[in-house]
């Protein structure tokens, strides 16, 4: 597999990812501030910070508001993390390795990005928000199901598959994170949580697509350790962390000259297992939860470094941003 | 009904699908009885949903503006097929192969012994001015001694109903892809068209070009590699590159991803390491090939390309240099060619054309610019020609001092009234619409000819430019036994 290809679906693999995170981050936002009475609820500005996009957003908007937010996150053709910018560079990088992709896969996310464009309208009315995050959630789903069915599992593949992991490991830690940019007073009791802390908590399993599968597995009521434990070391929750980490080192495994990447991986692993993540309290699981970040970021770079072209050429600089 | 004959105006031009007296031509007789019991809304209702599935599909193609820079369009399609009877097909192929065979012989001589020359079939000075004859490739041996490959050449026919060779694209002639997706698209669009008549299919292209590119490996024996170059997918013909890899199971790369070892060999940078490349298909211009032997400013090419090839070590289709035959002015001199290298006549016509360079020829060029087609030697995708009854006075005189400071870059050739095929227009109605059609010529160890080729067409009313980036479109073409 030529290596320029091997990064492309790598990257691909990462903004499927990444457009339906944001597209179920937003949904699920949408649901908590009708759950949380005005003082209580955290509003659309930790949505913007656990995206990284502070910044960017400042530069382009003199205010949080929620109409503002769901602009610069779903339709804003000039900001590169909206759902509109990653389906199309999405799109894009597909176009440029769609000889090794079934052509239906091509034809699937060219549908995808065109009806995204139809729904994501700027200023979409609040009652036809959810209606379009659905579609651009089942569309990529739809992506990976068709992927999975009819590509080769070959070492293409795995790069999209590893692209996808990372992106939603990563994601995961930055979802549990937003409990930290919303401080509510802690609980008396880990046991004993607030109502609308437990509401928050809610919030961040149903972010994840988790709150049937929690209660599936745990078989318990909402609690702080067990939904931990459940997102960070859950090997069967396929957007836990540890579920994600060991899918990246099954791939790795078959790799050729993995022993780099192949060793970050292990080591993030035994991070998170050998951690009492359940045990943490705020501060500290906000910094083991930064470590946790700088550990896939190096684990993105070893991959890069050691498999995609070497020099950054300039079209990847601009399109491409982690 | 969607055919108004009493509105259908193609005079004085011939009409590939209906008489002068206003009845279907025989070959075409059951198209026209179709589409004579379709309703202008049923018509009309195909043409959409032929464009949805067009813009499904992602069949598109780059064009630049100065506004908007490269934007990506939807493949501009009619759905009315071009039909042309089978009898006349098997003549024209044979004519083409004619012609290819000829021009690869030539361009085999001016990089070897130029016997033309010598004999004085072709003169010297024409060669001096070639601005794509390559000194580098001079005394090279190409495997089969084959220099175009591949070949597009443009066909279009008078009023007189006699079909001409226009032009013969050896560089990097562009188009099969949206031949074989026209006949997809026609078949999602008329599938019941296809139980009454059987177009010969057009499917086996990409395995021809396949055991075309395989022939030329260095290493025989071996399942050779072969990969398909292009400069980007900001090049208007990504679309095509990236399909005829799909299609053929080979690598897409850039030159970026390839490198020449020091054994004078060429790989490609792959996840697991380097591996040997046997054949690439480029569909970069020569002088972006190599920024060693040609453009050193090139981002595009491969440093020491053209060292591995001359060494044999891998092919090049087409080899480079060989767009010295891809010459507005060789072009006039081709029935000679032919006659020359072959001892046989031209099958296929070449349209009459004024060198410039003739001093004679130039005094009537410039005397009848009113009347001709003037264009530039080495331009392709209709840029920087004149067409004599459509420009202005102004344009002329700007035009007359253009060709006066440099009669060798152009030829002159009479404003052909170019054949028209029914076009769906607007509301779901059949107008006259000028077409012509680019087959590709595949040349190794034989030659292979597409069943019919890319039918190209102005959709514009009235209008002769047919090329893509110009508002031109397309139609599937089928050749039939009738």
């Amino acid at each position: 597999m030529l290596s320029r290809v091997a990064e492309t679906l790598y990257w691909f693999g990462r903004y499927i990812e990444r457009a339906e995170n944001t597209a179920r981050l937003v949904s699920v936002n949408t649901n908590l501030m009708l759950d949380l009475p005005g003082s209580m609820a955290p509003g659309w500005g930790p949505l913007i910070t656990l995206l990284g996009a502070d910044a960017e957003y400042a530069e382009r908007h003199p205010e949080v508001t929620e109409l503002r937010v769901v602009n610069f996150l779903l339709s804003d053709a000039e900001h590169p993390s909206s759902i509109i910018s990653t389906l199309e560079a999405a799109r894009e990088n597909l176009r440029t390795v769609r000889e090794v992709l079934p052509r239906e896969a091509w034809e699937l996310i060219n549908d995808l990005h065109h009806r995204a464009l139809e729904v994501l309208r700027p200023n979409i009315a609040r009652h036809d928000r959810h209606a379009a995050l659905t579609t651009v959630i089942l569309g990529t789903q739809a992506l990976t199901g068709l992927l999975a069915g009819t590509m080769n599992h070959d070492i293409g593949y795995q790069f999209l598959n590893i692209g996808r992991k990372i992106e939603r490991a990563d994601m995961t830690t930055r979802i549990v994170d937003m409990r930290w940019e919303n401080p509510l007073p802690e609980a008396a009791s880990e046991s004993d949580l607030s109502p609308f802390d437990n509401v928050l908590w809610m919030t961040i399993l149903k972010s994840l697509s988790a709150y049937q599968m929690y209660r599936q597995s745990r078989q318990v009521r909402i609690n702080r350790p067990d939904i931990l434990a459940f997102l960070f070391q859950s090997m069967h929750f396929p957007r836990a962390l540890a579920y994600c980490v060991e899918a990246i080192i099954v791939d790795l495994n078959e790799f050729p000259n993995n022993v780099l990447p192949l060793e970050a991986a292990r080591a993030l692993r035994h991070h998170l297992l050998s951690s009492k993540v359940a045990k943490m309290p705020d501060k500290t699981l906000h910094g083991f939860i930064d470590g946790l970040q700088l550990e896939i970021a190096k684990l993105h770079t070893l991959i890069a470094e050691t498999y995609f072209l070497a020099p950054p050429e300039m079209i990847q600089s601009q399109t491409q941003t982690a | 009904m969607a055919i108004n004959w009493d509105a259908y105006d193609n005079h004085p031009f011939h009409d590939e699908l209906v008489s002068e007296h206003g009845n279907a031509r025989t070959h075409a007789r059951k198209l026209i009885n179709y589409l004579e019991n379709m309703s202008p809304e049923d018509l009309q209702e195909r043409q959409d949903a032929a464009d949805l599935a067009i813009k499904q599909m992602g069949i598109t193609f780059r064009v630049y503006t100065q506004e908007e820079g490269a934007i990506d369009r939807a493949w501009p399609f009619d759905i009315v097929p071009r039909v042309i009877r089978k009898k006349e097909w098997n003549e024209t192929e044979a004519g083409l192969k004619q012609r290819v065979q000829a021009l690869n012989l030539f361009i085999d001589d001016l990089y070897h012994d130029q016997k033309c020359i010598k004999d004085g079939v072709f003169p010297k000075h024409v060669l001096a001015e070639s601005v794509n004859f390559r000194k580098q490739c001079i005394g090279v041996n190409p495997p089969l001694g084959v220099w175009a490959h591949i070949c597009g050449s443009d066909l279009v026919r008078d009023s007189d109903g006699t079909m001409y060779v226009l032009e013969d694209n050896l560089r990097v002639p562009s188009g099969v892809s949206y031949m074989l997706e026209n006949r997809a698209v026609t078949k999602r669009v008329f599938p019941e068209l296809f139980e009454t008549y059987q177009p010969e299919p057009v499917a086996s292209y990409p395995s021809d070009l396949f055991d075309t590119l395989a022939a030329l490996s260095p290493r025989p024996g071996d399942t050779p590699e072969i990969v398909v170059m292009t400069p980007g997918i900001y090049n208007s013909a990504y679309f095509e590159h990236a399909y005829l890899a799909q299609q053929m199971g080979c690598e897409l790369v850039e030159g970026r991803d390839l490198v020449v070892g020091d054994d004078d060999c060429v790989y490609m940078r792959n996840v697991e390491g380097l591996s040997r490349v046997d054949v690439i298909y480029r569909r970069i211009d020569d002088l972006f090939l190599d920024p060693e032997a040609f453009d050193p400013t090139s981002m595009l090419g491969v440093p020491g390309l053209l060292r591995a090839w001359k060494a044999g070590n891998v092919a090049l289709a087409n080899a480079p240099g060989a767009g010295v035959a891809d010459d507005k002015v060789v072009y006039s001199y081709v029935p000679d060619l032919i006659k020359y290298y072959l001892d046989q006549d031209a099958i296929v016509s070449n349209v009459p054309t004024w060198r410039c360079m003739d001093k004679d020829s130039l005094k009537h060029v410039l005397a009848n610019l009113k009347d001709l087609v003037v264009k530039p030697a080495n331009e392709s995708g209709g840029y920087g020609m004149l067409v004599g009854p459509a420009s202005t006075k102004a344009e002329r005189e700007e035009f007359a001092k253009l060709v006066a400071a440099n009669p060798r870059n152009y030829i002159a050739q009479p404003t052909l009234g170019i054949s028209t095929v029914p076009t769906v227009v607007r509301g779901g109605l059949l107008e006259p619409r000028h077409v012509d059609l680019r087959p590709f010529i595949l040349s190794g160890k034989k030659m292979n000819v597409t069943t019919g080729g890319l039918t190209r067409v102005a959709l514009r009313k009235g209008s002769l430019v047919v090329n893509s980036s110009q508002g031109g479109g397309s139609k599937d073409t089928w050749i039939v036994d009738a």
